[in-house]
C-alpha cells in the first residue's frame, strides 16, 4: 500500500478472519458434512496516518465491522497482524477507543452518564466527576447532564455521550462503527460535525466505518472499499470520488441518492452481495460485474499499486475499464 | 425507610431500589414474616440470658456477679469444690441466701445440656418446670429449642454464604469466558451435583466425627452447584450485551466488566435461588441429625428431637415441638423470599 510521509499510526497487515460455522463435529461426521468456513475478511491491508480519518465502506455483509473489531481488540484475526504505532498490538488498550451503531444498547441502563463516561478513567488522582462534566461540556452537553440516566436523552445525545466516553482516556485513534446510522438525517450532521471538529481540535485519527457515501465523503481523508471481505480499492477521497477505478465502486457511486439528480432513474445495483461461505471463484466480484470476462471468473485480481491508490481488478489491470 | 447510604461505584439506591423496598413492604405476610423472623433469631443469638442453668445476676455478699458472663468457683461462696459453681444445687442456692445474697434467674432457667434431675419419667411431660417437657435425657425442651433454631439459621445462613461466593464466581467465569472453559467446568460441576451427597455426607461423617465446622465444610462443598447454572445463563446472556462489548472495546479489565456491568444482572436470578439453597440446608442438617450423622450428640439439634418423637410415640410433644419449630421456620423463610423475588420482579406491579 501507499506509505505516506509519515508513519502510519495504525497498520493492518494482510489481515484476515474466518468464522468456523459448521454444525457440532457429531453432526457432521454422522451427515457426511464437510466444516463451513466463513471468510469474513481475506487478506486486506491498510494504514491510517496520525490525524488521519480512513473510511470503510461496503455493503452489508463485507466485514467492515468485523475489521473494526479486530482493530479494537474485540476479535482476534486468524492471518495477518495489526500493529498500532510502533509495536504489534497486545491486547485491548484504552489508547484505542470504539464508538458504536446504537447509541441505545451501547450503555448500561443501570448507570449514570458520569460513571459511563469515567468508566475507562484508570487514574485514581482524576476527578471522575469534573472530567466527565468537563468532556460533556467539549461535545456539547451540560455538565450537569452527568448525574442523569441513559434514557433521558435522546439518539444524538447519546452518541455524543458515547463520543465523550470514547475521549475520557486520551486517545489518539478511534474505531467509529456507523456511529451515525442509528440517528435522524438532522441529528446525523451535528453529531458528524462534532466528531470532525473534535479530530482536528484533538489530533485524533479515526477508522470510520459506514455504508453511506455521503457521511463518508464528508468525512474521510482516505477510503477503502471493501467487497466480500477484501479491499478492491483504496485511495485518497478526491480521487475516489472524482474517479473511482473498481467497477463495485463505480456501482456504489451510481446507487448513492445525490440531491442535483432527484427524480432520475438510477440504475439500481445488479444482484447481492454472494454468500460468503461458498464465495464466487475468482474475483468475487464477477457475477454482478459489467466488465466480467473469462479470466474474472477463474483468477483472483491481485491488488494494483497505482501513483497514489491501489484497486484489484483484472479489467483495470488489463485497461478494459474505460 | 431510607437506605441512601449504600453506595457502590455505579450502583446507589436509586429510584429501582426504592421501588423494591416499597414492593417488599407491600407484601404483607413477607414483610411481618421477615421481623418475625429477625426478632427469633435476633433472640436465639442471645440465648445464653434467655435460657440458661446459671442466674443473670447474683447478689452475694454484697457485690454483683453475673455468672453467665463469668465462671466462679463454689468457693467464691464458700463451698467445697474448686469447679464452678452449680446454682441450681440447694447447697450452693442456700450459700448464697445465707448471706443476704439473691439470684435473677434467665427466662428459661435451663441450659441446652441442663439435665433435670428431678423428673419423674424421661421424657418428662410439659410441666410448670419444664414448659414444653424435657427430651428423653432430661433436658429441657424449649431450652434445646432456642438454641437448637440458632445452631440451624446459622448453619444455614453460613453454608448459604458460602455456596452463593463460591457458586456466583464459578458460573460468572464460566458464562463470561464461554467456549473451553464452560465446556469443561459444566461437565465438572454435572458430575459433581449427581454425587449423592447425603451418602457421601454421612460416609464422611462416620469416619470424622463432625463438629460445626466440618458439617459446614462438607455441606457447602455440595451445595454450590445449585447456583452455577443460573449465574452461567445470566452471563452468557450478558456478555453479549453491546455495552459490555462497548466496556471490552474501551479497554476495561474482564474483572471490571464482570462485577460492574454483568453481576448486577446476575443478581436478581441468585436471589430467586438462595431460599431453596438456604431452606435446603437447613433441611439437609436436620435429616442428617435425625439419622444420627451429624452433630454429634453435645450439640442442640432440632433433628435429634425429630428423631426423639418417633423414637418415644407415647410423648407427643417431644415430635409435635419438633414439627412446629421446623414448620415455623421454614414458613417464616419461604414467605419472606418469596416477597424479596416478588419485589425483585420487573413484571409485577404493585400499588
Amino acid at each position: 500500500m501507499t506509505a505516506g510521509p509519515r508513519p502510519a499510526l495504525v497498520r493492518a497487515d494482510h489481515l484476515g478472519r474466518v468464522f468456523d460455522v459448521s454444525k457440532p463435529w457429531l453432526n457432521r461426521v454422522l451427515e457426511g458434512e464437510d466444516r463451513k468456513l466463513l471468510h469474513a475478511v481475506t487478506d486486506v491491508s491498510f494504514e491510517i496516518a496520525p490525524n488521519e480519518v480512513y473510511a470503510l465502506v461496503g455493503e452489508s455483509g463485507s466485514g467492515k465491522s468485523t475489521i473494526g473489531k479486530m482493530i479494537v481488540g474485540l476479535l482476534q484475526p486468524t492471518a495477518g497482524d495489526i500493529a498500532i504505532g510502533e509495536s504489534p498490538r497486545t491486547g485491548r488498550s484504552t489508547r484505542l477507543q470504539m464508538i458504536f451503531q446504537s447509541p441505545f444498547a451501547s450503555m448500561n441502563p443501570r448507570w449514570r452518564v458520569r460513571d459511563i463516561i469515567a468508566e475507562t478513567i484508570a487514574d485514581p488522582s482524576i476527578d471522575r466527576g469534573a472530567r466527565a462534566g468537563e468532556l460533556l461540556e467539549k461535545v456539547g452537553l451540560s455538565a450537569e447532564d452527568a448525574e442523569k440516566f441513559p434514557h433521558e436523552f435522546s439518539g444524538g445525545q447519546r452518541q455524543r455521550i458515547a463520543v465523550a466516553r470514547a475521549l475520557a482516556a486520551d486517545p489518539d485513534f478511534i474505531v467509529c462503527d456507523e456511529p451515525t446510522s442509528a440517528l435522524d438525517v438532522s441529528v446525523q450532521a451535528q453529531v458528524l460535525n462534532l466528531m470532525r471538529d473534535l479530530q482536528e481540535e484533538l489530533a485524533l485519527s479515526y477508522l470510520f466505518i459506514s455504508h453511506d457515501l455521503a457521511v463518508v465523503r464528508y468525512m474521510a481523508d482516505r477510503i477503502g472499499v471493501l467487497y466480500l471481505g477484501r479491499l478492491v480499492e483504496d485511495a485518497p477521497r478526491d480521487a475516489l470520488f472524482a474517479e473511482p477505478l473498481h467497477p463495485y465502486t463505480r456501482m456504489l457511486l451510481e446507487a448513492a441518492p445525490r440531491l442535483d439528480a432527484f427524480g432520475r432513474e438510477a440504475p439500481p445495483p445488479q444482484g447481492e452481495i454472494p454468500d460468503p461461505i461458498d464465495p464466487p471463484s475468482g474475483c468475487a466480484f464477477h457475477p454482478r460485474c459489467p466488465l466480467a470476462n473469462r479470466r474474472c471468473k477463474t483468477e483472483a485480481p491481485r491488488t494494483l499499486a497505482l501513483e497514489n491508490r491501489c484497486v484489484a481488478c483484472h479489467a483495470v489491470e488489463e485497461g478494459r475499464s474505460a | 425507610m431510607k437506605l441512601g447510604f449504600v453506595r457502590m461505584p455505579a450502583i446507589e439506591l436509586d429510584p429501582l431500589q426504592q421501588r423494591r423496598w416499597e414492593n417488599f413492604k407491600s407484601n404483607k405476610r413477607g414483610y411481618w414474616s421477615f421481623w418475625i423472623f429477625l426478632v427469633l433469631f435476633v433472640l436465639s443469638l442471645f440465648a445464653e440470658v434467655i435460657a440458661n442453668d446459671k442466674p443473670l445476676v447474683v447478689s452475694y455478699d454484697g457485690s454483683f456477679l453475673s455468672p453467665v458472663f463469668v465462671s466462679y468457683p463454689e468457693t467464691r461462696f464458700g463451698g467445697d469444690f474448686e469447679t464452678e459453681a452449680d446454682y441450681t444445687d440447694p447447697f450452693v442456692q442456700e450459700l448464697i441466701e445465707e448471706k443476704g445474697g439473691w439470684m435473677i434467674w434467665p427466662l428459661v432457667p435451663w441450659s441446652h445440656d441442663t439435665i433435670n434431675y428431678e423428673a419423674a419419667t424421661l421424657p418428662a411431660p410439659p410441666s410448670a418446670d419444664n414448659w414444653l417437657g424435657t427430651d428423653d435425657r432430661g433436658r429441657d425442651l424449649l431450652a434445646l429449642i432456642i438454641y437448637g433454631f440458632r445452631i440451624s439459621v446459622t448453619f444455614g445462613l453460613i453454608v448459604t454464604a458460602v455456596s452463593t461466593v463460591v457458586g456466583v464466581l464459578a458460573g460468572a467465569a464460566q458464562g463470561y469466558f464461554g467456549g473451553w472453559v464452560d465446556l469443561f467446568f459444566q461437565r465438572i460441576v454435572e458430575i459433581w451435583s449427581s454425587t449423592p451427597t447425603l451418602y457421601v455426607i454421612m460416609i464422611i461423617s462416620a469416619v470424622l466425627t463432625p463438629n460445626f465446622w466440618i458439617l459446614m465444610g462438607l455441606v457447602s462443598l455440595f451445595s454450590w452447584t445449585g447456583l452455577v447454572g443460573v449465574v452461567r445463563a445470566e452471563f452468557l446472556r450478558a456478555r453479549n450485551f453491546e455495552y459490555v462489548q462497548a466496556a471490552r472495546a474501551l479497554g476495561v479489565s474482564n474483572w471490571k466488566i464482570m462485577v460492574r456491568h454483568l453481576l448486577p444482572n446476575a443478581m436478581v436470578a441468585t436471589l430467586t435461588m438462595l431460599p431453596f439453597v438456604l431452606t435446603a440446608t437447613i433441611s439437609l442438617l436436620a435429616t442428617l441429625d435425625f439419622l444420627g450423622f451429624g452433630l454429634s450428640d453435645n450439640y442442640p439439634s432440632l433433628g435429634e428431637i425429630g428423631l426423639q418423637g418417633k423414637n418415644n410415640l407415647q410423648a407427643p410433644w417431644l415430635g409435635l415441638t419438633a414439627f412446629f419449630t421446623f414448620a415455623v421456620m421454614l414458613s417464616l423463610l419461604v414467605f419472606v423470599f418469596e416477597a424479596v423475588r416478588d419485589a425483585f420482579d420487573p413484571r409485577k406491579t404493585f400499588n
